[in-house]
């Protein structure tokens, strides 16, 4: 084939040798071709579970005879729910609520042995933590039948009769903080946090790495602005931007989604600027690490698949397995989701989410000691 | 240099070493700068010099060495050093993206330079770019670029000013204006440590410093270290050039043949020698070329230094853009 003909094998290969020679000195970028598909198989294989199980519930009960027992025995041990040992105050329950350390509770009201048997089909009232619909659907679907199965074997023999149909008790399901199981009001607070995390540690990301690659950063560091001066400089800006977003996410929640705003506006704005915070200083830890843009935009990914699916994001964070709940909790993310839910929805207080926003600053402070460790005062 | 001057060390420093993956790029190197010196830097590419004066300007850390720049310790006082000092990358290094007098606003308020408005402004007017200062900095040509980067590097009116082949690619003119500007900033005191390739830049500073593979191996005024090489140089003129020029070259006494236009160049240690090796080569080859004794140049001397260091020396790639090694 001649060298000036339209298509040319050699021309091709010459490209395509090119390509895998810089492909092979790219070790992020090759490493991301092996690890990625590895990470995403093993998350979404092992810690993510649509069908929670497990979930932390406290029992108020009034009332404590056989039935009763045999209730709170067959719900513990359906897997659905790990039960509190003992006897829950009605207030220790509300509170456990609110914090989310009690996804449900399970009321059990006074006579409800004396009136299960004179078939006066007795209430029992299940309050769920609603904020995220997803995670408690399938237990809510699941409970008439488990105490169901639990009487029947109660009210054999004598009491066989009241083993009624429908049921023999009233089952009443409250859904606490989104009484119409509306996803959206999970879905976006949950977004806010998941849009700030993709943003603000992307652009401080290239912060660094973009005077480096550019050249500025020598010229920089030869002047006398010090590793703090340039840090805080660097990062103000867009701590700035990521308000600017909030903004219009809440905006947008309000008018689009009619998300309530239960809680203080003033507390969800602090959390949130503890987030981003955090957010930005990581993101600048990467442009220490990164050599380049496209490094820092390659660890940016590597930060944002686990958020989101470890974090309470898309999938119910209960729902994963012990490991999974550990590196999610490492997550600034987990604990801001759970901050602004609590917040817009459960009407949370500082108290409640106190615990949250130390996780989050804990996790700034170690992140902010790395970048100052990290940044290079010489060019060596 | 005006003799006045001449006395107050700037930079006073010995032993300078630093390896880069255990390949040393700069060994022993000494340094010693009088005030409102310009002094040249020359070596090839990988010599150390872009290392050199990043050590200097606290860019980088010594492996071993001590000295002073501007009366402080360079290895304990580098970041007040980096206020006194100003220093030009080889390549621009000032933001693209930013307008002319943005750039130089940010270098203001990076240094806390008084009167902040007044001095941007009266930089602009002494570079002649009030009319353009709203043009983003990367859309000057590499004339300006480096103008540019000259009145940012001495906005906060540096005692010492660090350049590091400020001109490389940039037009003659520019050049000749840009050298004017140093020698304007020198008269006022202020001293200029610059590296270069060119032998005509060479030539206009007061004295030179060449560094080959890490080593200083010559330094004083342009007129000592041609003297101190000892070569001396023939030129002929007329004939076949290539043809004599393959004659002479393996001659004893011969060092260096290269053509300059219709002459020849032809360098050696010994005059005799050299005088008896051309004249048999033009006896030889029958050539009615003429042959006289010339001037050595300065560019005669770099390569004969370059090519007596130690080629082993020399590492196997110079540091990268940042300094790290490749």
């Amino acid at each position: 084939m001649s060298a000036a003909s339209r298509f040319s094998p050699s021309r091709i290969s010459a490209l395509m040798i090119k390509e895998i020679i810089q492909l092979k000195r790219d070790r992020l970028t090759f490493a991301m071709i092996l690890v990625i598909p590895v990470l995403q198989l093993v998350l979404f294989g092992y810690a993510i579970n649509t069908d929670p199980k497990r979930l932390p519930a406290l029992i108020t009960a009034a009332d404590n005879g056989p039935n009763v027992r045999a209730i709170v025995a067959a719900l513990a041990s359906s897997d659905y729910f790990a039960i509190a040992p003992g006897i829950a105050s009605e207030a220790d329950a509300d509170k456990a609520l609110m914090d989310g350390t009690a996804a449900y509770v399970i009321s059990i009201p006074p006579d409800f042995e004396r009136d299960l048997v004179r078939g006066l089909r007795p209430q029992i009232l299940i309050e769920a933590d609603a904020t995220d619909p997803s995670a408690t659907s399938n237990t809510l679907g699941a409970l008439p039948q488990i105490i169901d199965i639990a009487l029947a074997r109660q009210l054999a023999g004598p009491l066989a009769t009241k083993a009624t149909t429908p049921s023999a008790v009233d089952l009443i399901i409250h859904r606490r903080y989104n009484p119409e199981g509306i996803t959206a009001y999970n879905i976006v607070p949950g977004l806010l946090g998941t849009i700030l995390t993709m943003t603000t540690i992307l652009m401080t990301a290239l912060a660094l790495t973009r005077e480096r690659e550019r050249g500025t950063l020598e010229n920089l560091m030869a002047m006398p602005a010090t590793p703090v001066e340039i840090m805080i400089g660097k990062i103000v800006p867009y701590i700035g931007i990521g308000l600017v977003q909030v903004s219009l996410i809440l905006i947008c929640a309000e008018f689009l989604f009619h998300v309530p705003m239960m809680g203080s506006m003033a507390l969800l704005l602090a959390a949130t600027l503890v987030f981003i915070a955090a957010n930005v200083t990581l993101g600048y830890t990467f442009s220490t690490i990164a050599r380049s843009q496209m490094q820092a935009m390659q660890m940016t990914f590597f930060w944002f698949l686990p958020s989101i699916l470890l974090s309470g994001f898309m999938f119910p964070f209960r729902g994963m397995p012990e490991w999974a709940q550990w590196v999610g909790s490492v997550l600034p993310l987990t604990h801001y989701l759970r901050s602004v839910r609590g917040i817009m929805l459960k009407g949370s207080h500082m108290g409640d989410i106190s615990g949250e926003l130390g996780a989050i600053a804990a996790f700034w402070l170690v992140v902010a000691t790395i970048a100052l460790f990290r940044y290079r005062r010489t060019l060596d | 240099m005006a003799d006045a001057m001449a006395g107050e060390t700037v930079i006073a420093i010995s032993g300078l070493t630093k390896s880069f993956g255990g390949k040393k790029v700069v060994d022993d190197v000494a340094l010693d700068v009088k005030r409102g010196e310009i002094v040249g830097f020359l070596g090839p590419n990988g010599s150390g010099k872009t290392t050199t004066i990043r050590m200097i300007c606290g860019l980088l850390k010594p492996d071993s060495g001590s000295g002073t720049c501007l009366g402080m310790d360079i290895l304990k006082d580098a970041d007040r050093i980096k206020r006194e000092v100003g220093y030009m990358t080889q390549r621009f290094s000032f933001y693209e993206d930013l307008t002319i007098r943005e750039n130089l606003d940010f270098v203001a308020r990076i240094y806390a330079i008084d009167h902040r408005k007044e001095r941007v402004r009266e930089t602009l007017e002494r570079l002649g770019l009030t009319s353009r200062r709203n043009q983003l900095a990367g859309s000057l040509s590499g004339g300006w670029k480096q103008r540019l980067a000259l009145a940012a590097s001495v906005m906060h009116q540096p005692k010492l000013l660090l350049l590091d082949e400020p001109t490389a690619g940039v037009d003659p003119l520019a050049r000749r204006e840009f050298w004017d500007e140093i020698h304007r900033l020198a008269a006022d005191g202020l001293t200029v440590l610059v590296s270069t390739h060119y032998m005509d830049e060479a030539e206009r500073c007061h004295r030179i410093i060449y560094i080959a593979y890490g080593h200083i191996v010559a330094r004083g005024t342009v007129a000592e270290v041609i003297a101190q090489s000892g070569l001396s140089t023939m030129i002929i003129s007329g004939g076949d050039i290539i043809a004599i020029a393959n004659a002479v070259r393996d001659r004893p006494g011969v060092e260096q043949v290269a053509p300059f236009g219709n002459d020849l160049h032809v360098v050696g240690p010994d005059p005799m020698v050299l005088q008896q090796a051309v004249d048999t080569a033009l006896a030889e080859i029958g050539s009615a070329a003429v042959a006289r004794p010339g001037e050595t140049s300065l560019e005669d001397v770099f390569i004969r230094l370059m090519q007596t260091a130690r080629i082993e020396d020399r590492p196997p790639n110079g540091p990268d853009e940042n300094g790290r090694p490749a």
